[in-house]
């Protein structure tokens, strides 16, 4: 008997191997063909967005591009990117008090003075595009993901609308698209970055705060900006490989 | 020989059910695993040719300047050099793809607001940036009494 033990384990052994290398192949078919982009190849660029603070003047021209390209409804509570004010008093900062009046779309009405010992400053904000993206992590389907090129975009005819990356973004950068009930972001333009434009909030900004850049691109000016500034990306404790670089960021800034 | 695969047809009988569970593992992935899943990562590859199919509703600078380039001379070396066309003007994608340019023509900024938007004093504004009152700056007229908006520099 124990020759036949021998025999069955062989036998199912091999079965099991075999329909193991037959599954991987069936992946291999069913995977197609790559994404066919005539002029546009993945491998060779790697995006990030720099943003100077220094140079934002919370004109809320950005949000209204964005909104305007991206078709984003327009209440005060959907954003792809949004401008925020901060006010710090005086070594208050932990205590910052920030407001966004409908994101800064229709800029931000004087409300702080001159000589009242605080700080003011004006922090756009949008998907960091994150190398590691939490969101990423947590979606149960594979509607979100980290593209080649480094654009974390959402697959909208795939999304459950189950808002777990809603909740795992550390930087408050998704919402729910009432109107499709999936998940909506900042897609970095990626309709224009691949057709060798920049992205809509950065064609409108009118003082240059916000820089597209390819980080494989060795003669993007991105290098240029990052090695001359002091840069920091929003929540570094996180660890998800923001690809959205500050410069004068404020400790006070979440 | 015989005697050692006497008993061979409940091994038949599990290798039949076995491959048959396999057969309908496949089917059932076919069915439910979108084409193009998993070929660059955990997604659907079409996905990337999803979210790169979207028009333009900003037309980008280089497009303005192909038909506009005496603005575009006109701006040199001033202050607003830099600053895109439909940073002002508004998306123009329509005006510039539009078979007759002429016929889908942008409307002309108020610039009484426009410039404001701007340059509207605020304490939040960093400070080298010129802002200035409206109540104060001027005498109430329009700001293009004074400055030119494609050269504002008061000569």
């Amino acid at each position: 008997m124990a020759s036949d033990r021998r025999e069955f384990l062989k036998t199912t052994g091999t079965f099991l191997i075999l329909t193991g290398a037959a599954s991987l192949a069936w992946d291999q078919i069913l995977a197609g063909e790559p994404e066919k982009a005539p002029n546009y190849n993945m491998a060779d660029h790697w995006w990030a967005m720099a943003i100077d603070i220094e140079k934002c003047i919370g004109c809320g021209n950005c949000v209204r591009a964005c909104k305007a390209e991206n078709g984003v409804l327009l209440e005060p509570f959907y954003f792809r990117t949004w401008v925020e004010r901060y006010h710090v008093p005086e070594g208050e900062l932990e205590h910052p008090q920030v407001d966004s009046p409908d994101g800064g779309y229709d800029g931000f009405p004087e409300k702080y003075r001159h000589g009242d010992g605080s700080k003011n400053f004006f922090v756009p904000k949008l998907c960091n595009h994150c190398a590691h993206s939490p969101c990423v992590q947590v979606c149960p389907v594979g509607a979100t993901f980290e593209s080649p090129d480094g654009v974390v975009l959402v697959d909208k005819s795939y999304c459950l609308g189950c808002r777990y990356c809603v909740q795992a973004c550390p930087y408050g950068c998704r919402y729910i698209d009432p109107r499709t009930s999936t998940v909506d972001k900042c897609s970095l333009c990626y309709h224009r970055i691949t057709r060798g434009l920049t992205t809509a909030c950065c064609e409108t900004c009118p003082t240059g705060a916000r820089m597209l850049g390819d980080l494989k691109d060795p003669l993007d000016p991105i290098h240029e900006f990052l090695r001359t500034h002091k840069v920091q990306v929003l929540k570094p404790q996180m660890a998800t490989g923001s690809k959205t670089y500050y410069n004068g960021l404020d400790g006070s800034v979440r | 020989m015989n005697a050692r695969f006497k008993d061979k047809e409940h091994l038949i009988r599990m290798g039949a059910l076995f491959v048959g569970a396999f057969v309908l593992f496949l089917i059932l992935r076919a069915v439910f695993v979108p084409k193009g899943f998993g070929a660059y990562g955990h997604y659907r590859a079409g996905a990337l040719a999803d979210n790169r199919d979207h028009a333009l509703v900003f037309a980008g600078r280089r497009a303005c300047e192909d038909c506009h380039s005496d603005v575009a001379l006109v701006r040199k070396g001033s202050k607003h050099e830099r600053i895109a066309c439909e940073a002002c003007h508004g998306a123009q994608s329509a005006h510039a793809s539009a078979d007759d340019p002429a016929a889908a023509k942008p409307k002309l900024p108020d610039a009484k607001t426009l410039c404001l938007v701007c340059h509207q004093d605020n304490v939040a504004k960093p400070k080298g940036f010129p802002q200035v009152n409206p109540k104060e700056h001027g005498d109430g007229g329009p700001c293009t009494s004074c400055h030119k908006p494609h050269h504002p520099e008061v000569s």
